[in-house]
C-alpha cells in the first residue's frame, strides 16, 4: 500500500462571492521513498494542495470532500491532537522564504530543540546533541556555533540549510518542499537542490517537491502533477511527461522554457494568464488559452466550452484533456480497422 | 564563511552594539531622565536608610513640630531640612516614603494590567473568532469605565463589606488591583494588534507545520516578537499608574494618611494652602511632576528607538 494516498481531495474557500473550489478532484499517490513534483503557475493550488496534506488549511478555507490516507490512516477525520503527532514528526515541510520562516527572536538550537521536546520525551541535552547532528548532516560550518546563533546572523543559504536540517530532525516519512529555492540566490539554488535530494536519498524519505522550476522537478523527481486552476490535469512518470507532454497547458509550460526558444527572439509563452478561482472559464479551464481548441480540420470542438475534461489514460500519463481524449479514441478505431 | 571565525557576542557585547545603546549615548534629555528616575528609586527604596526620622513611628512625631517651614525660610528648624506637615511629620522624610509607595503602586498596578493585557492580548488575536469578540468586546466595556468609577465603587463596596480598617490596611493591595484591573485593555489591545500582524508570518506557519500546540506558539513565538510596543506602553502605563494613584488619593480614595504616598500627601497638605503652610502640598507635587515626567520622557525616547518605520533590524 502507498504511503500517501489522496482521493478526490475537494477543498473550498467560503468568500463573500461565495464558495470557491480552490482544489478539485486531486488524486495521487506517493510511495515510501519516492520522489514526486507538483508544477504550475502561480495560483494553481500547489500551496494549498501542499497545506492541506497536514490539514493545516486556515479559515476560511476547508476540506469539503474526498480522502488523505497516510500510512493507512484517514488524516482527514483525525482530531487535533492526532494531527500534531503527525505534523513535524512523520510529515514535515520546508517553506520557500528561509528569511520568514525561523523566527527571528530564538536561537537556533532553541527552535530546534523544541520541536524535538514537541514530539519525544528527551532532556535538552540529548534534543542538542540530536539537532547538532542534523546540522552536521545539512553540511553547515561549525555546526556547534550555530546553535547558540540568531537567524539574522546566518546567510539565507545557511539558513535554508537549517530549516532542512529541522525537516529533517524527526526522520519523518514525508517531506513537503514548497518551492525550496525559489527565494536563493541562483548559484546557492543548485547546491541546495543537491544536498536535499542526498538526503531524501539517503535517509530514505519520501519528497514532494511544490516548484514551476521544470527543470528542478526533472532532475529531481521520479513522478510530477502538472495543476492547473486547482486540478491536477496531467500525471505520470515524470521523464514521460517531460519528453511527451500530452495536455496543451503541459506543452506550453516546456515551450516556455528558456532553451526552447530561438536565440535572439522573444522566448515563448502561453497567451493569457491563470483564471481568477472565482470566475472560471465553462468546460476546460484552460480553453480560452488553448491553441487546439479547433480541431484539425478547423472547426471548434464544442466539448472544451461546455464539458469538464474527464481522465484518460495514455501511456503511463493521466490526461484531462478533450483533444487528447480524441486522439486516443482516433487512434483505437484505426487499430481496430486495419 | 568569514561568520566561522568571529566569537559569538556576549549578551552585554550585543547590547553594546545596538541601537538601543547608541541612541542613548546621543540623547541628552533620555540619560538625564534615565538619571532622575534612577535616583528617585534609588532613594524611595533606600527610604529607611536615607529619611532621618520614620514617619510611621508616632514616638518620633512632635504636634508642637507641625507646619515647619523648609530650611531657606525664616523660622526653619534646622532638624527638618523641608520643613513639617501638619501633623509635625518630616517632609523630606516622609516624600522619600510616599515616593516608595507611589512607584510601589504604578509598577505593582502595571504588573497586573500586563499579565492580564498580553495574556487576553494573545488569545484574541492569535485565536480570533469568538475569543476575540468576547475579549475585545470586555475590553470596550472596561474602557468605558473611568479607572476612578472602578475605584469608588470597589473602595465603597470593600469599606461596607469588611470595615474601613481593613481597607487602609490593605490599601496598597486595593489601588493596585484597581488601577490594574481598570486599565488592562491598554495592553490588551496594543498586543492583540501586533499580534494579528505576527500571525500571518510564515515562522508561525512553521511552528504550526512542526506539530507544536497552540499555547506554546502564542507564548514562545508570537509574543517575544511583540516585547517592543509592549515596552514601550509600559513606561506610558507606569506613569498613568502613578497619576491614578495621586489622583485617587487626592479624592480620598487612596491611601490613607498614616501610610501616604505622594498624592495623599499632596491631598493633606492642599487644605493649608490658605494659611500659608504651601510647602506642604507643593514639595510633594513638585516631586510628582519629575517623576512622572522623566518617565514619560522615557518613554517618548523609547518609542522612537523601537518604532520600526524609523529603525529596522
Amino acid at each position: 500500500m502507498a504511503l500517501l494516498e489522496v482521493n478526490q481531495l475537494d477543498v473550498r474557500f467560503a468568500l463573500r462571492q461565495g464558495e470557491v473550489r480552490a482544489l478539485r478532484d486531486v488524486t495521487f499517490s506517493l510511495e515510501r521513498g519516492e520522489r514526486l513534483g507538483i508544477v504550475g503557475e502561480s495560483g494553481a493550488g500547489k500551496s494549498v494542495a501542499a497545506f492541506s496534506l497536514l490539514n493545516l488549511i486556515s479559515k476560511p478555507g476547508f476540506i469539503a470532500g474526498g480522502d488523505i490516507i497516510f500510512d493507512g490512516q484517514p488524516l482527514t477525520q483525525m482530531t487535533e491532537r492526532e494531527l500534531r503527532k503527525i505534523r513535524g514528526n512523520r510529515i514535515s515541510m520546508i517553506f520557500q522564504d528561509p528569511m520568514m520562516t525561523l523566527n527571528p527572536v530564538l536561537s537556533i538550537g532553541d527552535q530546534m530543540v523544541e520541536c524535538l521536546k514537541a514530539h519525544r520525551r528527551i532532556s535538552t541535552r540529548e534534543a542538542r546533541a540530536i539537532a547538532l547532528d542534523r546540522l552536521r548532516q545539512v553540511q553547515i560550518p561549525s555546526p556547534e556555533k550555530r546553535l547558540d546563533q540568531y537567524p539574522h546572523e546566518l546567510s539565507g543559504g545557511m539558513r535554508q540549510r537549517i530549516i532542512i536540517a529541522i525537516a529533517l530532525l524527526l526522520d519523518p516519512d514525508i517531506i513537503i518542499a514548497d518551492e525550496p529555492t525559489t527565494a536563493l540566490d541562483v548559484t546557492i539554488q543548485a547546491e541546495i537542490m543537491a544536498l536535499l535530494l542526498a538526503l531524501c536519498e539517503s535517509h530514505d524519505v519520501a519528497l514532494i517537491l511544490i516548484t514551476h522550476d521544470l527543470g528542478v522537478v526533472s532532475q529531481v523527481t521520479q513522478r510530477m502533477l502538472v495543476m492547473y486552476a486547482g486540478r491536477v490535469i496531467e500525471q505520470g512518470p515524470t521523464r514521460e511527461i517531460i519528453n511527451d507532454p500530452q495536455h496543451p497547458y503541459t506543452q506550453g509550460l516546456l515551450n516556455a522554457l528558456p532553451q526552447m526558444a530561438t536565440p535572439g527572439e522573444k522566448l515563448n509563452q502561453i497567451r493569457g494568464s491563470m483564471p481568477s478561482l472565482t470566475h472560471l472559464p465553462s468546460g476546460c479551464a484552460f480553453h480560452p488559452r488553448c491553441d487546439f481548441i479547433n480541431r484539425a480540420d478547423g472547426a471548434p470542438r464544442s466539448a472544451c466550452i461546455k464539458q469538464v475534461p474527464g481522465f484518460v489514460t495514455s501511456g503511463h500519463c493521466r490526461v484531462a484533456c478533450h483533444m487528447v481524449a480524441e486522439m486516443l479514441e482516433e487512434r483505437r478505431l484505426k487499430e481496430e480497422t486495419p | 564563511m568569514s561568520l566561522s571565525t568571529t566569537p559569538t557576542p556576549t549578551r552585554w557585547e550585543r547590547f553594546r552594539d545596538s541601537y538601543v545603546w547608541y541612541s542613548f549615548k546621543r540623547d541628552r534629555t533620555a540619560q538625564l531622565c534615565l538619571a532622575v528616575f534612577l535616583c528617585l528609586v534609588v532613594a524611595a527604596f533606600c527610604a529607611p536608610l536615607l529619611a532621618p526620622t520614620d514617619p510611621y513611628d508616632l514616638r518620633q512625631i512632635d504636634i508642637l513640630d507641625s507646619e515647619l517651614p523648609p530650611f531657606w525660610i525664616d523660622g526653619a528648624d534646622e532638624r527638618y531640612t523641608l520643613g513639617t506637615d501638619a501633623q509635625g511629620r518630616d517632609l523630606w522624610s516622609i516624600i522619600l516614603y510616599g515616593t516608595r509607595v507611589s512607584l510601589l503602586i504604578g509598577f505593582g498596578a502595571v504588573i497586573l494590567q500586563a499579565l492580564l493585557g498580553v495574556t487576553f492580548g494573545l488569545m484574541a488575536g492569535y485565536l480570533g473568532g469568538r475569543v476575540d469578540a468576547f475579549l475585545m468586546r470586555l475590553a470596550d466595556i472596561q474602557l468605558s469605565f473611568s479607572t476612578l468609577m472602578v475605584a469608588i465603587v470597589v473602595g465603597a463596596v470593600v469599606k461596607a463589606t469588611l470595615g474601613s480598617s481593613f481597607y487602609s490596611q490593605y490599601a496598597v493591595l486595593m489601588l493596585v488591583l484597581i488601577i490594574g484591573l481598570a486599565e488592562w485593555p491598554q495592553y490588551a489591545r496594543t498586543v492583540r494588534a501586533s499580534v494579528l500582524a505576527e500571525k500571518n508570518k510564515e515562522y508561525v506557519d512553521a511552528a504550526r507545520v512542526m506539530g507544536l500546540r497552540s499555547r506554546r506558539i502564542m507564548f514562545r513565538h508570537v509574543l517575544p516578537n511583540t516585547l517592543s510596543p509592549i515596552f514601550v506602553i509600559s513606561t506610558v502605563q507606569i506613569a498613568n499608574a502613578i497619576i491614578s494613584e495621586a489622583a485617587l488619593s487626592f479624592l480620598g480614595l487612596g491611601m490613607p494618611e498614616t501610610h501616604p504616598s505622594l498624592g495623599s500627601l499632596i491631598k493633606a497638605g492642599f487644605d493649608y494652602i490658605q494659611s500659608g503652610s504651601w510647602w506642604i502640598t507643593l514639595i510633594p507635587g513638585a516631586v510628582l511632576v519629575v517623576l512622572v515626567l522623566s518617565i514619560n520622557l522615557l518613554g517618548d525616547w523609547l518609542r522612537d528607538v523601537m518604532n520600526p518605520r524609523l529603525y529596522k533590524g
